[in-house]
């Protein structure tokens, strides 16, 4: 017999209670700022608010496409979250991979206790490091360069060096962290299916490939999903702690472009048109890999 | 047969001696800056400008440290993102608990929505300046609070909380709640003190968050008297000489050991708390799977 939903939500009233602080958050934070898109397609004065701003349809959005800068915006940020994919995703599972492969455990307890540090210090310090080693002043790069007789390099100042740079940063502040999930999928496949396999005279490559691949390839496929949908996030925060004037050509990305038109110039209609158009994106990048997943006949997030 | 045998744990052996060799390698690499600053900020200045390379100091000093802490603005920035970190912590665990515990439960009405609603902030957000309208409309600029609500709950995190929950065995509440208790108090009395391992991991993931942050509290915080430890350590970085200056110490320190001694204040907090946590922290992250 089914409940009647008064029934239903007496029954659950101090879960509702419960979950009043969580929907004032999302409805303030989350939802509306979706709202404020709509300044958007506004000339958005603060004292005017919403409701009293003129409009001006999609101005903001021609403005953009015919902006020169609009193209090497595009080309960075595809650049940047390319790079991420391709290049930085697939090592946490490596490293994840080789840290399994360890038989003592000791040393396995150590090097995953050592790989997790760098992801603990922040993008502010991981900057104030590699200034540190790269500076023409002192830095240690340049002192052991120098000491080899060879030229000074200072990547900190060079249009490109900057996307290598980038992604060194990332490699060495994220690759161990991002091993956690990996191993834990690791860890959950049943350990007979190993012994099993080693009765019947499956050697590691074999293993690996029939059982440990498997195991893990769900992980693998969710976390791809999520990357892509963060396609065009990619360390903002990192990015603009390392952007100067010299490097601007290859480091501007959109959210670095919304922060300086929006917040340092006052344009807030026309950072929040540009914040739209990328969010547009981003949505329907993650959409095509969740349609793209289940196809192959993985779950899929959505 | 045998001898493809002997060949292949031979494979297997040098694999094995490689691999330890490169994770070796690894581990030294992403070591090697944290010994190098350390070194760094307790070498004597003499010592500091006479070499180019310091690993291991043959000096101790804290020369350096006495020098930055001559003036209270490290002190208070790292005041201020304790604070902020403790409050903003607490904060996240509190909102994440009490969303997620509720929509763990199959028979709630409207739990479908609301998941459905979530998840849609994944996908889909207003962005930065539709979030900085909202936070300066709520008078928030220049407040410590701009630093927790904004981003108090993730989705991503929640839905990890709600899977945990979905997974505990609903004897637990169904014997509670013949007991006489309430949702409430199943969760503070019973859910919660079996959940550790889930609070000690999302502990950590927050707590690392809050206190490394540094672009909120740039965007948010004008003033600089209540800049976090992050925002002083920036810079210091952008400007190390100008900022030695306005500290007005008498003797000359280099720029690059203020720099050092920074880096290593705003970093050794956090670095301390990490192995009190860590017997948690694979357990905890187990449990809670991606998918759900």
């Amino acid at each position: 017999m089914k409940k009647g939903v008064i029934a239903r939500l007496k029954k659950n009233r101090w879960m509702y209670i419960m979950l009043i602080p969580g929907i004032l958050y999302y409805i303030v934070f989350r939802f509306s700022p979706m709202f404020g898109l709509i300044s958007a397609f506004q000339n958005y004065q603060p004292f005017l608010g919403f409701t009293k701003s003129p409009w001006v349809g999609a101005a903001h959005f021609q403005r953009l496409f015919r902006e020169p800068v609009f193209w090497r915006l595009m080309k960075n940020t595809f650049i940047l979250g390319l790079m991420n994919i391709l290049l930085f995703f697939p090592l946490p599972i490596i490293l994840a991979l080789m840290i399994n492969e360890v038989k003592n455990r000791f040393y396995k307890n150590t090097i995953q206790t050592i790989v997790y540090v760098p992801h603990l210090v922040s993008w502010v310090v991981v900057a104030s490091l590699t200034y540190t080693f790269f500076t023409t002043e002192g830095g240690l790069v340049n002192e052991i360069l120098k000491s080899l007789g060879m030229n000074p390099v200072n990547p900190l100042l060079s249009a490109n060096a900057f996307r290598p740079m980038i992604l060194l940063q990332m490699i060495w502040k994220e690759s161990g962290w991002g091993t956690i999930l990996f191993l834990s999928a690791i860890a959950s496949i049943d350990s007979e299916l190993y012994e099993a396999a080693r009765v019947d005279g499956a050697g590691r490559w074999q293993q690996l490939k029939y059982l440990t691949f498997p195991g893990i390839k769900s992980t693998v496929v969710t976390m791809l999903i999520l990357r892509i949908g963060q396609f065009l996030d990619t360390g903002f925060e990192q990015i603009m702690l390392m952007l100067n004037a010299v490097n601007r050509s290859a480091g501007e990305v959109f959210d670095t472009y919304i922060y300086e038109m929006g917040i340092v110039g006052g344009q807030f209609s026309y950072s929040a048109a540009v914040g739209l158009f990328k969010s547009l994106i981003a949505l329907t990048l993650v959409l095509t890999a969740n349609t793209i997943a289940k196809k192959l006949g993985e779950e899929g997030l959505y | 047969m045998k001898k493809q045998k002997i060949r292949q744990s031979m494979g297997s052996r040098v694999f094995d001696i490689v691999n330890v060799a490169v994770l070796g390698l690894v581990a030294v690499i992403m070591l090697v800056p944290f010994i190098h600053v350390m070194a760094a900020s307790f070498t004597s200045v003499e010592e500091y400008l006479s070499k180019d390379f310091i690993l291991f100091p043959t000096t101790f000093s804290l020369e350096s440290y006495r020098y930055i802490f001559s003036t209270g603005t490290i002190l208070h920035g790292l005041m201020v993102s304790s604070l902020v970190t403790i409050a903003g912590t607490c904060m996240n665990l509190l909102m994440s608990v009490l969303t997620a515990y509720p929509l763990a439960h199959r028979d709630l009405f409207g739990r479908k929505v609301m998941i459905m609603l979530v998840i849609f902030t994944l996908m889909f957000n207003g962005g930065m300046i539709p979030m900085f309208i909202v936070v300066q409309k709520l008078g928030l600029l220049n407040s410590y609070a701009s630093l927790i609500l904004p981003y108090v709950i993730s989705s991503f995190n929640l839905m990890l909380f709600k899977n945990y929950f979905q997974e505990l065995p609903v004897e637990l509440e169904e014997a509670a709640k013949m007991d006489g208790y309430n949702d409430l108090s199943i969760l503070f009395l019973i859910i919660l003190p079996l959940s550790k391992p889930l609070l000690a991991t999302f502990a950590i993931i927050f707590g690392v968050e809050h206190w490394n942050s540094w672009f909120n509290a740039m965007l948010y915080l004008s003033d600089s008297g209540k800049w976090p430890i992050q925002v002083i350590l920036r810079q210091i970085v952008l400007s190390a000489s100008e900022v030695g200056d306005a500290m007005g110490g008498a003797n000359f320190i280099p720029p690059a050991t203020v720099r050092m001694c920074t880096i290593v204040v705003a970093t050794l907090p956090i670095l301390c708390i990490y192995p009190f946590l860590q017997k948690y922290f694979t357990k905890g992250l187990l449990v809670g799977s991606v998918k759900g």
